[in-house]
């Protein structure tokens, strides 16, 4: 293969601004640059789940795996069905991560709802405090992201997550997660399983915007947060959720 | 239905992320920590008789200890990048900061003591072979060729601090890795501040019976008398610590049992199911109680030689088992409920993958292969010798 000199100046020098910088935003989550407008510390992001939106169509799960590129079997995002029987366990499922959605259920004496699932982006992020080389971190806007040019691939936080939400990449052998669709949302854009979502139960939130819809969903609903006892912070708001739920 | 799977998992926990490679990870640590301070009663604590497993348990110690990264090593999706933890940690990581614990007890403690500790024969050594040999102990000697009787008071005053240092380090690098796993919140089945203690008595416990289990084989191969006083001194420290490690690990399940909080119905059915083999049968009732009955009986009434060393060797042989048992109770027992609390999932080893079983047999076997290089370029035999002044 050959080389032109231009050709070795121009990749030393990004080898060069790479090793003295350090990996940009844009090159660990794969992004476009975004646009000139964004700026980093004007914005916070979570997300509101409305429970009794959420229908199982699965349309968030095949819409995350398309837009992610997520391998096969492992998931940025899943539902699970809760079916609770009066004094008994409830009976979870999320087949394929409800990839394809559920079967109907016909039983007519069960409590039954569905549960959208996916990283909670944390503000005081456990997998964030494991990480032994800094690799998974919390952006400045509030994302919690992995460096894939720098991560291990120990898993250490994959255990440390409450949620469940971390898996290895089966090809790249780096841990990998919802990314809040960063490459979507730093351009003004909602995430994928947000767009895709055919009743709205998935709002996508900027806590820092003061006209974001979200200042008057936390004002006049019941909310509550997954596993709150984890002190997490999670960003990630559920309306209507049911004390059952894990 | 997911094959292996009981009720519900996240889906992405079917997966179990750390192997048998990490349960060996705490394993071989914990021999290095027990090891080493089996060889601190005798130079700190002046318990005179264990001398002659003084040395013995320092090269055990080594050897385990250079091999304890290896299974984190092969089991990272990208072990080129491990460099990283100690150029650029993150220091909130516990992970991170067992980096520079270990280079602390490697560097610091244990080959300065064994250094300081072979000096004068290493020197001796440098002088009298040839070839090869004696480029090696040349390099060993690093340049130090003074063993006039004032030189070797100031090795040994140097060396008895750097043992001082060595005990609270050998504390901290077991109990280190209890943290590791006590510090996870997320998972109830390890997170309990009484982690790095248990991990640290059962570190103690397990190094003591290697280097007892070593001491009586390797006095077998050189065809020479085992020192019964010595044997019987280390048996009634394993006894004492064993003591201690078993009161802890059973007020933990006391603790949990009588708590029963959220987490309690799902962890008490994985031990009566999954685990109840490994749990109840090897680490409890054959790695525990048994060799416990043994070191008790012989705390109690006198038996003849013959008899002592075999309930001592099968003591120390089930106590080994039942603390590898332990470790994978704890790494493996962790991943096999789901945090829901809803579920369950089987781990299925592989053979001769990068993390299976093949790995783990060869990076268990490769400690003795070091020993075995350690003790025939630093002869750790005894008999009859006492410690100079």
């Amino acid at each position: 293969m050959d080389i032109s000199r231009r050709d070795l100046f121009k990749v030393g020098g990004k080898l060069l601004m790479l090793a003295s910088v350090g990996a940009t935003l844009e090159q660990i989550t794969g992004a476009e640059p975004a646009s000139d407008a964004y700026n980093m510390a004007d914005h916070w992001w979570g997300m509101i789940i409305d429970i009794d939106a959420c229908i199982g169509c699965g349309n968030c799960v095949r819409a995350c795996s398309s837009e992610n590129g997520v391998p096969k079997g492992y998931f940025r995002t899943w539902v699970e069905r809760y079916q609770i029987e009066e004094g008994k366990q409830p009976r979870v499922e999320s087949p394929d991560g409800a990839m394809e959605g559920f079967t109907p259920s016909t039983r007519e004496d069960v409590k039954s709802f569905f549960v959208p699932k996916l990283c909670n982006h944390c503000a005081d992020s456990p997998c964030v405090q494991v990480c032994p080389v800094g690799a998974t971190f919390v952006s400045p806007d509030g994302v919690v992201l992995v460096d894939e040019t720098y991560c291990l691939g120990c898993r250490y936080c994959v255990q440390a997550c409450p949620y469940g939400c971390r898996y290895l990449h089966p090809q790249k052998q780096t841990v990998d997660k919802c990314t809040l669709c960063y490459h979507r949302i730093t351009r003004g854009l909602t995430t994928a399983c947000c767009e895709n979502c055919p009743t709205g139960a998935r709002l996508l939130v900027d806590f820092k915007n003061p006209k974001d819809p979200v200042h008057e969903i936390l004002r006049s609903n019941k909310v509550e947060v997954l596993k709150p006892y984890m002190a997490t912070q999670a960003k990630v708001y559920y309306k209507n959720l049911d004390g059952a739920v894990r | 239905m997911i094959p292996g799977v009981d009720g519900f998992m996240y889906p992405n926990e079917v997966e179990l992320q750390w192997s048998v490679l990490i349960v060996l990870y705490p394993y071989i640590t914990g021999l290095v920590a027990g090891a080493f301070i089996l060889a601190s009663l005798e130079r700190v604590f002046k318990v005179d008789a264990v001398r002659p497993t003084y040395r013995l348990a320092l090269l055990t110690a080594l050897a385990f200890l250079l091999v304890a990264p290896l299974p984190l090593q092969l089991h990272l999706g990208h072990p080129e990048r491990s460099l990283e933890m100690y150029l650029t940690p993150h220091t909130s990581s516990a992970m991170a900061m067992f980096g520079f614990v270990y280079l602390w007890y490697l560097t610091v403690v244990l080959l300065l003591e064994i250094w300081l500790e072979y000096r004068a024969e290493i020197v001796g050594l440098a002088q009298t072979t040839t070839g090869i040999t004696r480029f090696i102990y040349r390099a060993l000697t690093l340049g130090s060729y003074d063993v006039s009787p004032e030189a070797r008071r100031i090795d040994d005053k140097v060396g008895y601090a750097v043992t001082v240092i060595g005990i609270p380090s050998a504390f901290l690098l077991h109990g280190y890795v209890g943290f590791i796993f006590g510090s996870v919140k997320a998972n109830p089945w390890w997170s309990t501040p009484l982690m790095p203690i248990v991990f640290l008595f059962s570190a103690m416990v397990s190094g003591i019976a290697a280097v007892m289990v070593l001491y009586v084989v390797s006095s077998k191969l050189r065809k020479v008398a085992i020192d019964m006083r010595c044997l019987d001194t280390i048996a009634r420290y394993l006894f004492y610590t064993f003591v201690i490690d078993f009161t802890l690990e059973m007020l933990d399940l006391v603790h949990r049992t009588y708590e029963a909080d959220e987490s309690f119905r799902s962890l008490d059915f994985m031990v009566h199911t999954r685990l109840w083999f490994s749990q109840v049968i090897l680490q409890i009732i054959l790695g525990t109680l048994i060799p416990l009955a043994l070191l008790a009986a012989n705390q109690l009434w006198r038996f003849t030689e013959g008899r002592r060393k075999a309930m001592y060797m099968t003591a120390g042989g089930l106590t080994l088992i039942g603390i590898f048992a332990m470790r994978w109770n704890v790494v493996i027992g962790g991943q096999l409920f789901s945090k829901s609390f809803l579920g369950y999932t089987t781990y299925k080893m592989e053979m001769v993958t990068r993390e299976g079983l093949l790995p783990a047999i060869a990076l268990m076997v490769l400690p003795f292969v070091i020993f075995l290089v350690l003790i025939k370029l630093l002869p750790p035999w005894q008999e009859g010798k006492a410690r100079q002044a």
